[in-house]
């Protein structure tokens, strides 16, 4: 808490603005699986141009990510692991 | 060749049936021919704050399932012969209708009327399909309240998984007041939230509830600030360019009358 804010007490609806922005982004972070698995084959067929990459071993979902080191605040991410099998030479 | 609408919000409460009933009302008094839609099977009201509850023999189910002709269905409003009103069943539930129906009706409501005006129920489920199956475009109502606007934002985003992008926005209740004291967030707040366009912003103002206990909708009404600003949004929807009312100079008006 920075010391202004013991003098000064944040209005209601600032309160609420701020909130709503940390519900609204949990909310449309939790993406349909159809969405999710657009992404992945977006993902996939921008990575296809530049490298063969092992499709059974893919991992992508949306995790939580911490923005300070309290770890109080978290933001949704997009996790991907993918394992590349060879990257070509020349891209397609 | 007319536009369907659907007026909805995701939360229970916020005004999409009184929203509903003025945008029918304002228009049809800018001598467009609007037919009003109540897909609130089972908890129906569109009628009551229109003032036709008396006159409902057949409903939007009999419509579907056949049991009449869609001219028999169509209640005609009391004073002004523009507005039309197919009511919801009250003994049957969301499932009486489909949304191909839908699709069928509001194809068949289009060729007739300027305007078809669908009032949603509250909620994502069957009843919401419905409502949006036929719709051109959507008129989200939601309060300055973190509910309901968390509400609207999960609303926007199914429309626009419904192939619907350019919803707008009503910021129905707003107290100018308790904006201006910082205990409320302001209509530019909750736009900036949602990042839609903005159709406009209605007061909390005494009249709504007056003109529910009597079945007249206040759009028109110049004396009512709530009614002035119905009015407004009914012309930008026509695609009339109109400001914002100044709320807030009003208050001061009022506040500077009846202060000490």
């Amino acid at each position: 808490m920075k010391l202004s804010d013991l003098f000064k007490k944040k209005s209601s609806g600032d309160v609420a603005k701020d909130r709503l922005k940390m519900v609204l982004v949990s909310d449309r972070a939790n993406c349909s699986p159809e969405i999710m698995e657009r992404i992945k084959s977006d993902i996939l067929e921008v990575l296809s141009k530049y490298a063969e990459v092992d499709k059974d071993q893919l991992d992508i979902h949306i995790t939580q990510m911490e923005t300070d080191e309290s770890g109080t605040n978290s933001v949704p991410a997009l996790y991907a692991n993918i394992p590349i099998r060879n990257i070509h030479h020349t891209a397609k | 060749m007319g536009e369907v609408i659907v007026v909805t919000s995701g939360k229970g409460g916020v005004g999409k049936t009184t929203t509903t009933a003025n945008l029918g009302t304002g228009l049809s008094l800018l001598n467009k021919k609007v037919v009003l839609v109540d897909t609130d099977i089972g908890l129906r009201n569109l009628d009551v704050v229109l003032g036709l509850e008396n006159r409902i023999v057949y409903n939007l189910v009999d419509v579907v399932e056949g049991n009449c002709k869609l001219a028999q269905a169509l209640i005609k409003n009391k004073d002004n012969a523009n507005l039309y009103l197919i009511a919801a069943a009250q003994q049957r539930d969301k499932n009486a209708v489909n949304e191909e129906q839908m699709k069928k009706l509001t194809a068949e409501l289009k060729e007739q009327f300027d305007y078809v005006i669908i009032d949603c129920p509250a909620g994502i489920e069957q009843g919401f399909k419905n409502a949006i199956a036929g719709a051109d475009k959507a008129v989200v109502v939601t309060t300055p309240e973190v509910s309901a606007v968390r509400d609207a934002d999960r609303i926007i985003g199914l429309l626009e998984a419904n192939e619907m992008k350019d919803s707008q926005l009503v910021v129905n209740r707003l107290r100018p007041d308790m904006v201006k004291r910082g205990d409320m967030m302001s209509a530019d707040d909750v736009v900036e939230v949602l990042a839609v366009n903005l159709l406009g912003i209605v007061p909390d103002d005494e009249d709504v509830v007056v003109a529910t206990n009597r079945g007249i909708p206040l759009a028109g009404n110049g004396k009512s600030l709530a009614g002035q600003a119905y009015m407004n949004i009914c012309r930008r929807l026509n695609g009339e360019q109109v400001p914002f009312l100044d709320l807030d100079t009003k208050k001061g008006f009022f506040s500077k009358l009846f202060s000490k």
